[in-house]
């Protein structure tokens, strides 16, 4: 666990589950939670607006409803889409991210509660001071709220397809590699697609001896990649 | 095994899984299919440690990375609070936790009770007391709510309309529940926000309650507050218990660390929370629609304060003493 923390320079949240396995969760930042803020707090206003074009002209019955009604807004919106919407109010679903207990199980009425009303807290002195503070003192990015809880933002991501295959023929690499080696060209080859052509071969220029006798170096290293991966091509 | 094999293998499974996952909204037509859940996730998490211990490329690893999140996340959701448990806690769990926290209870009613009465008592004797609280404008218009003589008055008069109450109402669960919520809140810092409102409240009611009193408004202002005192005055002190709660975490964290005191504490506080937020209800609704009334005279409305108080003391007192702690 600490192995990650060490060598990843990534704000991933590692969880131990029961059937023995680390978890990484990628925790959200303070911008893209910003954001977040900002649209649920637009969302919001805009839920006062309407209520008030609507019932404000009803006179003071309207008038008591409309208190009521942005109490509850007020209060618990955050808490009725966090755990009704799998962790998600609409700012943090447009955000891409979602909240969740710490140890990666989804979130309970609980922690929702209580990481909701301690926003009060969170936002003193001053438009999240607190919070503002707390979380870049934090490693997993959480406000008070979140650590009175045991919660965590993290991103969610779309459920992903397998990726993109690029297409090489199999190359037997001109000399064994090393483990950490192996895993380069595969990362190499994986993400050569998004890359421009450039710098994909700025980058595989670098290798050196593994591509001398080349004239496509981006290519043989994705060839090799794709041998390393257990491809074995006809003409090999 | 390499990577391409260990894949070809390996993947009908995770469609199935992700088949599932996806799946998960709609009731299961054949139950075998979702038995087969636990199983396919298991194996999974195998997968994972596997390419994870073998080394295999960045993609595959975080896509079954993925892939198990998701899993966990469906496997160990939490199971919806049965209106059973809601019940045994209104029946009695609510005064256990608040009897479990009995020193945070104390310090809190000391807290708000006592500056209310010293305010009360202190204006007896000087009257001009209260304006170390209050300014002329503020007395004042206390002054004309609850003036006898005046038309302003609060509590219903026979032209005032039930619509004023429900208002009044809204204007309540508004207000005073939110001054529960933050006194609340305000116990993260160290506890001083909690300490802040306790004695601000405290010392502001004893103000309006001890002027009130010392220019001899008590028949109107004491028959108003009588019915909902109880509720709210009480809710106000275990908003600043919860809050004290989580204070008290981060100054004295013990054996633990400061934050999973806090977490720890944090659990026990908000269930008290729940019953609060239920006790402000309640005393928004008798404050707004008995409180008022003109139907009824102040010494009918003092006999209901007074067995409100009795039994809200006795609830708290009493409650869930022949349950099993829960």
């Amino acid at each position: 666990m600490n192995q990650i923390r060490k060598t990843m320079l990534d704000t991933i949240h590692p969880v131990e589950t029961p059937e023995g396995i680390a978890l990484h969760l990628p925790v959200a930042g303070l911008v893209s939670r910003a954001l977040a803020w900002v649209i649920d707090t637009l969302i919001r206003g805009l839920m006062y607006i309407i209520l008030g074009t609507l019932l404000v002209p009803l006179g003071k019955t309207g008038l008591g409803l409309l208190l009521v009604l942005t109490f509850f807004i007020e209060w618990f919106y955050w808490v009725i889409f966090e755990v009704k919407r799998g962790g998600k109010t609409p700012g943090k679903s447009a955000m891409g991210l979602m909240v969740i207990h710490d140890d990666g199980t989804p979130i309970s009425w609980g922690a929702s509660m209580i990481r909701n009303l301690l926003r009060v807290a969170d936002f003193l002195p001053l438009l999240y001071g607190f919070g503002l503070v707390s979380m870049i003192m934090s490693r997993d990015f959480k406000r008070l709220g979140d650590h009175a809880a045991g919660t965590l933002v993290i991103y969610s991501e779309k459920p992903r397809q397998a990726a993109k295959q690029t297409d090489a023929q199999p190359l037997r690499p001109p000399f064994p590699l090393q483990l950490e080696e192996q895993q380069a060209l595969l990362a190499f080859d994986e993400r050569s697609l998004m890359l421009t052509g450039e710098r994909a071969q700025e980058l595989a220029e670098l290798t050196g001896p593994l591509i001398t006798e080349q004239q496509h170096p981006v290519d043989a290293l994705r060839g090799m990649a794709h041998w390393l991966a257990g491809e074995r091509g006809k003409t090999s | 095994m390499n990577q391409e094999h260990f894949i070809r293998t390996r993947q009908a499974d995770w469609e199935k899984l992700e088949q599932l996952l996806t799946d998960k909204k709609k009731p299961a037509r054949d139950g075998n299919e979702h038995d087969a859940f636990p199983a396919l996730y298991r194996a999974t998490c195998h997968d994972l440690a596997l390419a994870r211990s073998r080394l295999y490329s960045r993609q595959l690893i975080d896509r079954l990375n993925q892939l198990v999140t998701r899993g966990h996340q469906q496997l160990y959701e939490a199971r919806h609070t049965p209106l059973r448990a809601i019940t045994a806690y209104i029946a009695g769990g609510f005064a256990q936790r608040v009897r479990r926290q009995w020193r945070f209870v104390l310090a809190s009613a000391a807290l708000f009770y006592l500056p209310f009465l010293m305010m009360l008592g202190a204006i007896q004797v000087h009257p001009d007391f209260v304006y170390t609280v209050l300014d002329g404008e503020t007395v004042r218009q206390v002054e004309s709510m609850y003036n006898p003589g005046s038309e302003e008055r609060i509590g219903r008069t026979w032209d005032r309309q039930s619509d004023t109450d429900l208002m009044m109402f809204g204007f309540y669960i508004k207000n005073n529940t939110g001054i529960g919520f933050r006194t609340f809140a305000g116990g993260l810092p160290a506890g001083l926000g909690t300490l802040f409102f306790l004695i601000f409240n405290g010392t502001y009611i004893g103000a309006v309650a001890g002027h009130l009193t010392q220019i001899g408004y008590t028949s109107t202002f004491w028959s108003f507050v009588a019915g909902h005192s109880a509720l709210e005055l009480n809710a106000i002190v275990l908003s600043g218990t919860a809050g004290l709660m989580l204070g008290y975490a981060v100054i004295a964290p013990g054996r633990r660390t400061r934050l999973r005191a806090l977490r720890e504490e944090s659990r026990h506080a908000v269930e008290i929370m729940y019953g609060t937020a239920a006790m402000f209800f309640l005393a928004a609704m008798v404050e707004a629609f008995w409180s008022p009334s003109p139907l009824f005279p102040p010494e009918t409305k003092y006999v209901v304060g007074l067995i409100f108080w009795v039994l809200v003391l006795g609830y708290f007192l009493l409650g869930g003493r022949n349950r099993e702690t829960g």
